[in-house]
């Protein structure tokens, strides 16, 4: 065992990107319980994207055009979702699970020949001087753009949130759907919409992880990221810093589970691998004292009956 | 301009025909997907739904729907209960893999006794197992109103990789050539679940499944505690305003749930499976989910929608074998079944009118 | 004569099964309160709907100012200027005063502004808000307040008002006619919905009575009696309850010091609340909205348990046993909210029969269920309190609200309670049953129970109780016996005015 093989510097910049899926799944699945709706499909959506995004990738040669693809696919499949909870009024914990099951099948099922296949390398940004600054650098400009593209989503959801009148509006409509109704605002509209971002968000971060974390497609390879994006929004009460916060505390432990099962500890590997969902479980357990903050009509179907 | 009415009271036929319909649907955008993969729809719809019941092969295939089937229903049964008052154990896997351990472990521990008690006792373990693992999102949910979905679900990959501990530590057959895996139980009579009736699938694990099945069906219909796991998944307060708690609601629930999910995967380590593996799960825990919701959270119904979710396995294995289908594609036609399901349920509950609607 | 400044003519509305609203015409002249009349179920609030652009009528017309109206959403009647002010508000509690202003607006201005104008009209108004209060957090009036200025912001020429005094205590009621009044004097009309007889005497010019759907008188309040309106809009005589007067007997239920904290979020607690009722006594606990009604309910009932000592029957502390274990021993009780709380909206009347006739009407013998008791039990319910039903297999849902609560309220009553506590037993049922309702409840204590109302109709509660309390923000006013108590009195008991003509900046 050798832990003085772990940097420190490298650690935190690992973690960035360890926490980058999550982060962006995440923040989508918030903006979607906002507005009211509990989406348990983001899983499936994640990796519905990851394939999307790698498929486009290899057979166009550009990440970007893969990750427009993953944002898609993702939305795509949120659309089912939409369909099911808002226009056929079925359970929406049944059919996030639906959504799951039926996304894990059909990456699967696109994925049939792109396994062993190396994606195009999405490149670094490299700022001169700056990315070579000692630690700084590369901590903070060492990264690759959809990095940054996670940061600054997560502060476009904040200010959308915040500040604007359309921000307002879905948290009424996450608030009070009655309520909402009753004023002439298109719940079932915004909710759908809601969900499309959501699902655009979830499929960004799967092709994260299909594109640059690992970079490769093997089939279910999300393995419970979705889920850990779901923890996530309860762990944040509803507020996106601390998506932020969490994202990176979670990409922390698992950056730091690798090194130490790098560095030889002697713990074995699988009770290594199992803290990450342990750590959101103590943390969720932690988190679900404060529980005040869940949007009112988290969960519950609308329909206008007047 | 569609829209929904209400209806006054949910309907009866559409109770019982929806099932029916979602299956119809789903053969047909099945169909299309197969289709799209470049098969002829009708053979393979055909290979998978009638081929194992009456083809060629069938002597071969049917005892597989019992096997296949025995472990769905046992488990969807276990869910049902929590999904009716709505308490969503999703983790069943997990709690599968833990009984198997569990079942596992005891049989590990006498070997290579020769004893009567070894078999029973190891039903108990695996109930236990599959219990203790469905009692951490239970009392966690009680004590911290811990969301349940969550924290279930985790236990899944907690429970997989204490799965490959198990088969590359503790439970390794020192007589293996360095292969991951425990010794074999089929090859240990003692522990070993064997056919009841050669040749059939029947073994213990779909003894139980169909005691399940009778079990919920009566307390369902009969008991007071059936009655309160109705009303609490139908009105929460007014089951609160009869008198029951609902945290000792939550652990009734999810403590059936956690032991037939572990008793099935008893059964299927000491017989079907033979030993622990890594790879030992294969995703009972989740298809029971749709199993449940497919049999309308109803024992009966969930009887027939096991046996049919399991004619798809073995439809698509052999799909798989003489046309080349990827087993992908099963997996997907099982999500599409859900799906359908739940989009057509608003029939139940809802009539469509068609024409100019409400200003919504 | 004027040009009015909404016609009404010929509007009808037909849902599945009922006709809501048949042929109403009326006018409403520019500067006048009108009041639209008539018991729940009438119309009224179909026939609002259509005017506000939520509900589209079948056929009929409605003129703005002589030019033809038919708002296809709610944006549209807030641009031609009409505005309303919701019975159940349509709020949202996590949000600010502010913010929910704004999502009532149009066009709102920023929120710094938007803060500042609200400051302004509330004063002009006399009806003080800070814009930057959580909406959950107020009570009910000031919630009706933030209505109120959200219509007020956008300077409505139509103001329509559904039964806004059912939240307030007699005092704040003043203060809202003044603030009416003045609005009126600004030539602001104003469509007033109520059942309130003298109310709508004290407020209104004109009144349009509706009875099934149909218009059937249109009249001049001041000079109609109280007696001839309610006649028109019943259609029939009333029945008065009657009862034997007895001395009270021995005390059946007494509570002592009881604090318990709400369950919920933006609910409220109570706080040290002690009462005694005897044999034979019927105790009216009146109260506005949100003082602790449900909370009080939830503790008698058992779904909120309490220091044992708190709660006794019979001189026997009852305090931490729950929900079955009470209803053993004879305590019933009837939560307000009928669909969701006292029944299961999708199970059929004989479930909801054992729901809570369980225990006391051996339904249930060693965990297992007699379903042909409780159908029994079910139909004896429907018999004797003529529940209009098919049978008993329909589910609780299919019911309408006066049926549904004379199959609730009958349910605990033929248990032959000890101790039986209602909430709000007659809220949305018409003047027949409630008179069906209450009859029952004075039998029972004639019987020998103690019986416990709480209501928010004052008048129900003046008719039938032997002694009076109300409950404001969890506490309970002193108990006093009910006769010969004026208005006065039972608003102060009420919590006054609650600082309502007081800015609270």
């Amino acid at each position: 065992m050798d832990l003085s093989a772990i940097n420190p510097v490298l650690l935190i910049a690992s973690l960035m990107v360890a926490a980058t899926a999550v982060m962006i799944a995440a923040i989508g699945e918030l903006i979607v319980e906002r507005a009211g709706v509990l989406n348990l499909g983001v899983e499936g959506m994640m990796i519905t994207g990851a394939i999307c995004g790698f498929a486009a990738a290899v057979q166009t040669g550009s990440p970007t055009i893969g990750f427009v693809a993953a944002a898609l696919g993702g939305a795509a499949l949120s659309l089912l979702f939409a369909f099911l909870t808002q226009f056929a009024l079925a359970n929406q914990v049944a059919s996030g699970l639906a959504l799951t099951l039926f996304g894990l099948g059909l990456s699967a099922l696109l994925g049939q020949g792109y396994q062993g296949i190396k994606p195009p390398s999405t490149p670094r940004i490299d700022i001169p001087v700056l990315s070579d600054l000692p630690w700084v650098g590369r901590i903070l400009f060492g990264h690759d753009l959809m990095v940054y593209f996670g940061l600054a989503l997560v502060a476009a959801v904040w200010a959308f949130l915040k500040y604007t009148r359309a921000g307002l509006v879905l948290r009424a409509v996450g608030e009070n759907h009655d309520a909402a109704h009753a004023l002439g605002y298109k719940v079932i509209r915004i909710r759908v919409m809601a969900i499309a971002f959501g699902g655009a968000c979830a499929g960004l971060g799967g092709a994260y992880i299909s594109l640059i974390r690992v970079p490769q497609w093997t089939e279910g390879m999300t393995a419970g990221i979705g889920w850990i994006a779901l923890a996530l929004v309860v762990f944040a009460s509803w507020k996106p810093w601390r998506v932020l916060l969490g994202a990176y505390l979670f990409g922390g432990v698992t950056v730091l589970q690798l090194n130490l099962q790098a560095a030889g500890i002697a713990i074995p590997v699988e009770y290594l691998s199992m803290s990450p969902y342990i750590i959101t479980i103590v943390v969720l357990v932690i988190m679900s004292a404060d529980k005040s903050r869940a949007p009112a009509s988290l969960g519950r179907i609308f329909h206008a009956t007047h | 301009m569609i829209r929904l009415e209400k209806r006054r009271e949910p309907s009866q036929v559409f109770a019982y025909l929806t099932p029916v319909l979602a299956v119809l649907v789903t053969m047909i955008a099945g169909g299309l997907m197969f289709a799209a993969l470049g098969k002829d729809p009708f053979v393979a719809i055909k290979t998978i739904f009638y081929d194992p019941l009456f083809g060629q092969y069938a002597s071969f295939d049917r005892p597989q729907l019992l096997v296949k089937g025995g472990p769905l229903v046992l488990i969807a049964i276990g869910l049902s209960l929590g999904f009716r008052a709505g308490i969503w154990n999703i983790g069943a896997e997990g709690q599968y893999i833990l009984g198997a351990i569990f079942g596992a472990g005891v049989a590990l521990a006498f070997y290579p006794l020769d004893a009567w008690f070894i078999f029973p006792l190891m039903i108990l373990a695996g109930a236990f197992g599959g219990f203790l693992w469905a009692m951490i999102p239970g009392i966690l949910k009680v004590k911290f109103g811990t969301n349940e979905i969550l924290v279930s679900l985790m236990l899944v990959y907690v429970a997989e990789q204490l799965l490959a501990s198990m088969s590359l530590g503790l439970m390794k057959n020192p007589e293996g050539f360095g292969f991951p895996g425990s010794r074999n139980l089929q090859q240990y009579p003692s522990a070993h679940n064997a056919e009841i009736i050669a040749n059939s699938g029947m073994h213990w694990g779909v003894a139980a499944a169909l005691i399940a099945v009778i079990f919920a069906y009566v307390l369902l219909a009969r008991h007071q505690l059936g009655y309160h796991i109705r009303l609490t998944g139908e009105a929460p307060r007014a089951a609160k305003f009869a008198g029951v708690s609902p945290g000792r609601l939550i652990l009734v629930c999810l403590g059936f749930s956690g032991a037939f999910a572990g008793l099935a995967g008893m059964f299927e380590v000491s017989g079907p499976a033979g030993q622990v593996t890594i790879d030992f799960n294969t995703g009972y825990g989740f298809t029971a989910i749709i199993v449940a919701f497919l049999g309308r959270l109803h024992p009966v119904g969930i009887l027939l929608a096991g046996l049919l979710m399991a004619l798809t396995y073995i439809g698509g294995e052999v799909a798989q074998s003489s046309l080349g289908l990827p087993s992908a594609a099963i997996q997907m036609f099982q999500g599409m079944l859900l799906f359908f399901l739940l989009a057509m349920d608003v029939l139940t509950g809802y009539r469509i009118r068609f024409g100019q609607g409400e200003t919504a | 004569m004027t040009e009015p400044l909404l016609s009404i003519r010929g509007l009808t509305k037909a849902y599945p099964g009922v006709v809501a609203n048949d042929d109403v015409s009326f006018d409403i002249q520019p500067g006048e309160v009108h009041a639209l009349l008539g018991e729940n179920g009438a119309g009224k609030s179909t026939l609002v709907k259509m005017i506000y652009g939520l509900v589209k009528p079948d056929s009929g017309e409605m003129l703005l100012r002589g030019k033809a109206f038919a708002p296809s959403e709610p944006k549209a009647a807030r641009a031609s200027g009409v505005a309303m002010v919701f019975q159940h508000f349509s709020l949202f509690d996590a949000l600010s005063v502010a913010e929910n202003i704004a999502l009532g607006m149009a066009d709102p201005p920023a929120m710094r502004d938007l803060a500042e104008r609200i400051r302004a009209v509330s004063d002009q108004y006399g009806l003080p808000l800070d814009p930057w209060r959580i909406v959950g957090d107020l009570s009910a009036g000031e919630r009706q307040r933030v209505e109120i200025i959200r219509c007020l912001l956008q300077d409505p020429k139509l103001l329509i008002m559904d039964e806004p005094t059912s939240v307030l205590t007699p005092q704040e009621v003043q203060i809202l006619f003044e603030t009416l009044r003045k609005l009126k004097s600004e030539g602001t009309s104003i469509l007033y919905i109520s059942h309130k007889l003298e109310e709508i005497r004290a407020l209104c010019d004109e009144a349009t009575i509706l009875r099934l759907g149909k218009k059937v008188a249109t009249c001049t309040p001041r000079d109609t009696t109280a007696r001839e309106m309610a006649e028109l809009m019943v259609g029939a005589e009333l029945h008065v309850p009657s009862r034997e007067q007895k001395e009270p007997g021995a005390v059946r239920l007494a509570l002592k010091d009881l604090a318990v904290k709400s369950p919920s979020e933006f609910g409220t607690s109570l706080k040290g609340i002690t009462l005694e009722v005897r044999a034979g006594e019927v105790l009216g606990l009146a109260g506005v909205a949100g003082n602790g009604q449900d909370e009080l309910l939830g503790a008698l009932s058992g779904e909120i348990r309490s220091a044992n000592d708190m709660v006794s029957l019979d001189g026997k502390a009852i305090g931490a046993t729950g929900p079955r274990e009470r209803r053993r021993m004879g305590l019933l009780t009837a939560p307000e909210e009928r669909l969701g709380h006292a029944a299961a909206p999708d199970m059929s009347l004989t479930e909801n029969a054992a729901l809570t006739g369980a225990e006391r009407k051996g339904i249930v013998s060693g965990g297992f269920l007699n379903w042909g008791r409780a159908r029994g039990f079910a139909k004896e319910i429907i018999d004797r309190f003529d529940v209009r039903t098919p049978g008993t297999e329909n589910t609780a849902r299919s019911l309408s609200g006066g049926n549904l609560q004379k199959f609730v309220i009958g349910r605990e009553v033929m248990q032959a309670p000890e101790v039986v506590v209602v909430n709000q037993p007659t809220w949305g049922v018409d003047a027949s049953a409630a008179a069906v309702i209450r009859q029952a409840l004075l039998d029972l204590a004639t019987g020998g129970a103690a019986v416990i109302v709480i209501s928010q109709d004052l008048d129900e509660l003046m008719e039938i109780s032997d002694r009076f309390g109300a409950l404001n923000e969890g506490r309970l006013s002193e108990v006093r016996p009910a006769q010969g108590l004026t208005v006065d009195e039972i608003g102060m008991m009420m919590g006054g005015s609650h600082d309502m003509e007081v800015a609270d900046v």
